[in-house]
């Protein structure tokens, strides 16, 4: 990491937003990201005003309750240079919805916050490289490592080579899947209202996996990993899933995501 | 045509066990959307066009009154007519009403999704006018009875063995034993019968890709000649188009036909590109003896000063649904009416209400692939936003839905409450889960459960680690460097 060259500055201040998909189901790729922002030589603070981007009622067509949400970590990122969010979709809904979502705020201020917090919103590769200029992480990694793009990473957040050159200088040998801009099915409440077709969607990703024998599957978005890991699972697949902050920051501790595990025979004998 | 949105989930339901639907569905990645990349690639200033082509549209749409009555002025100039229908009853009438004063016992039909909105088939046949369907994939689901599952190839849902089956059924003169196994031996099966029933037509009617203001022009494009049979080889044509084809100029209609080719079959393009200028001129070789143009609204003068005015843009070239995740999964039939695939969902909410359309909006991951691919760049997710938000400010959303996304957003508009709550639900799963790690069945959560494993939580949450490695004792900050 090139901090000795940053060192003579002031380091930039970001404000982590964990997601609340990572706060409670995978809090190891949280602690991964914050070691990431760290090592890249960034001071981070971690508002405790947050919960959710607000993001699930907003696609629902209910601002009202969208702007419940988002309102108490409105201020939060003020005197931030940067947020930085270990999701692309999580992003896109600060970059380019919260925008939208305030246009007609009946509070000046709440539409203010909402400018100032999309203009310096990231996902989280793509603020490494993007902005900070990373070429090398702590993180190491041998096989075949499999990137899953989220749409809203792709599309929302052009996010695409990123995290592919992080991986690879962490020394993955990165592998693209057939159908790379796909999408999974996940879909936020989609995936629970239309169990049928997100099953459909998912299968064709999982298969879509399985044909390049990954050693393991890594994406930047909590949903897509719980949808891809669980129709793994299901699947009786071996590919190990994680996101691929714990990758970047080699923090490998915690057993991959669902029962996909290659960390012990133990556990993998678990799987039906 | 009757709108069976209603029994979306019913249908797909269906649709997603259908092998032979799932089979039929791997053209779209199999041909479609490669061949859109390779044609889109081959042109290297394609979104220049892109955004000529959305200000054409955009201006056009402004001061569309202004060039409909231009297109008026010049199809009569020409020698034609053109008909105003504001709905679809007046607009069978008018069509039925041309049948009878030139006594039209049948009509050969080029391909036109319009038309299906009116119905127009069960509509003739029910007053004594045999309508023939001409393009292939419309023939074949005429043949079956069905409707189209696509709106530029209709019997996208078929593969080819089924194909064959609905020819040997309806053929029954032909010998039993043909060979029927390629493309080419069916597509001139088709091309055999249908030829002899062009000249024996009364009336062609066809759709319109556009109508050029300028010169009163209609223009069709396919790949099969048959639109240029069904409109020259009868005594009458009639024309039949929704209000939004109309362009100002034929250097307008030169852009679009360079985007819609591309973005539908990946084809520089269409094989047939044909123009209809009025009825036949003394000295012309071919043409009808009477031209009729058929402008309908049913539904886009709301459009126009509604909320779902971008739509208005759209080209049908079916981009959206060769690239949807969401219409590779569960086929065209399964929207319940004309229009399927993501345009499907915004444009029959917007032409025949919120109500029977609930679930058309909502079943749509966002992905963006359809805004992505759409040569008009229409938002299609940003619509499909406006309209559930429409659902919920009309309660059209389902009660559950409401009552659970407004305890929800109670819960995380209070960010510590919420960690307590998520932390000990989250807690309690680690722990009911063990070592597997995963959940094969949850309440509340049947419908992911029924296709995939549920990821237990790790454990603990994101903010109690955090809070324990930023405590004094753990010295945050340059330790972590």
């Amino acid at each position: 990491m090139s901090s000795s060259a940053r060192s003579s500055r002031k380091k930039p201040k970001v404000g982590l937003f964990v997601t609340c998909l990572i706060d409670a189901m995978r809090p190891s790729a949280g602690m991964a990201a914050l070691r990431l922002l760290e090592a890249a030589g960034c001071e981070v603070i971690v508002p405790e005003s947050q919960s959710c981007c607000g993001q699930p009622a907003w696609n629902s067509g209910d601002k009202a309750a969208a702007r419940a949400v988002a309102i108490p970590y409105l201020d939060s990122f003020d005197d931030c240079d940067y947020v930085v969010v270990p999701s692309g979709s999580c992003a896109g809904m600060l970059a380019h919805h919260l925008v939208e979502l305030f246009e007609d705020a009946p509070d000046l201020r709440h539409r203010q916050q909402a400018l100032a917090i999309a203009a310096k919103s990231h996902e989280l590769t793509s603020f490494l490289v993007d902005v900070l200029g990373v070429t090398s992480v702590p993180g190491q990694i041998k096989g075949r490592v499999a990137y899953h793009d989220s749409c809203s990473s792709l599309r929302e957040m052009k996010v695409k080579d990123q995290p592919r050159q992080l991986l690879k200088s962490a020394g993955a040998q990165v592998v693209d899947l057939d159908q790379a801009d796909t999408c999974c099915g996940f879909g936020g409440t989609f995936s629970v209202k239309y169990g049928d077709i997100s099953g459909a969607m998912v299968d064709s990703k999982a298969q879509d996996v399985e044909a390049q024998h990954p050693d393991l599957l890594v994406a930047g978005d909590m949903g897509c990993l719980m949808n891809i890991a669980g129709r793994l699972s299901r699947r009786g697949s071996l590919i190990a899933v994680r996101h691929v902050a714990e990758v970047l920051a080699g923090e490998m501790t915690a057993p991959p995501i669902g029962a996909g595990s290659t960390d012990s025979d133990t556990n993998g004998s678990d799987k039906k | 045509m009757e709108v069976s949105s209603q029994k979306f989930n019913d249908h797909v339901h269906q649709a997603v066990d259908d092998a032979n639907l799932k089979g039929a569905m791997g053209k779209l990645t199999g041909a479609l959307r490669p061949n859109r990349a390779r044609a889109v690639a081959g042109l290297p200033e394609f979104d220049d066009y892109r955004d000529h082509g959305i200000a054409i549209k955009m201006h056009t749409l402004d001061h569309i009154d202004r060039y409909l009555e231009e297109f008026e002025t010049n199809v009569v100039a020409n020698g034609g007519h053109v008909h105003w229908c504001a709905d679809e009853d007046s607009a069978r009438e008018t069509i039925l009403g041309l049948c009878r004063q030139y006594d039209v016992k049948t009509v050969t039909k080029g391909k036109s999704m319009v038309t299906e909105e009116l119905g127009l088939n069960a509509f003739l046949d029910q007053h004594g006018i045999l309508p023939l369907e001409t393009d292939l994939g419309e023939y074949i689901i005429q043949l079956r009875g069905e409707s189209p599952s696509h709106i530029i190839a209709p019997a996208t849902h078929l593969q080819r063995h089924d194909i064959a089956q609905t020819f040997r059924d309806a053929h029954d003169h032909l010998d039993p034993n043909r060979p029927m196994d390629t493309a080419e031996s069916l597509t001139e099966e088709a091309r055999q019968e249908l030829r002899e029933k062009y000249g024996a037509a009364d009336a062609g009617i066809t759709g319109a890709n556009f109508m050029i203001a300028e010169t009163g022009s209609t223009i069709i494009v396919t790949n099969e000649g048959n639109g240029d049979l069904t409109q020259t080889l009868a005594k009458t044509h009639i024309v039949v188009a929704s209000m939004e084809k109309i362009l100002p100029t034929m250097d307008d209609a030169g852009v679009m036909l360079r985007l819609l080719a591309r973005s539908a079959t990946g084809q520089d393009m269409s094989v047939y590109t044909t123009l209809s200028s009025g009825p036949r001129r003394p000295g012309d070789l071919d043409g009808p003896d009477s031209f009729h143009v058929v402008i309908v609204d049913n539904g886009r003068s709301t459009m126009l000063a509604g909320s779902e005015r971008e739509m208005l843009r759209c080209l049908r070239c079916s981009a959206c649904l060769n690239h949807c995740p969401v219409y590779a999964s569960i086929g065209g039939h399964a929207y319940g009416w004309v229009y399927s695939g993501p345009m499907g969902k915004v444009l029959t909410p917007s032409l025949v209400g919120l109500e029977q359309t609930k679930d058309l909006p909502n079943a749509s991951t966002f992905c963006g692939k359809c805004q992505e691919v759409c040569p008009m760049r229409i938002p299609l997710p940003k619509l499909m936003r406006n309209l559930r938000a429409k659902q919920t400010e009309q309660k059209i959303t389902p009660l559950k839905q409401r009552v659970l996304l407004a305890l929800w957003s109670s819960l995380a508009s209070r960010p510590r409450f919420y960690r307590f709550v998520t932390g000990m639900m989250t807690g309690a799963l680690a722990r009911m889960a063990g070592p597997k790690r995963v959940f094969t069945w949850l309440p509340f959560l049947g419908d992911w459960v029924q296709s995939r494993d549920f990821v237990a939580p790790e454990g603990g949450s994101f903010f109690d680690r955090y809070r324990a490695s930023s405590s004094p004792s753990s010295s945050k900050g340059e330790a972590h460097d």
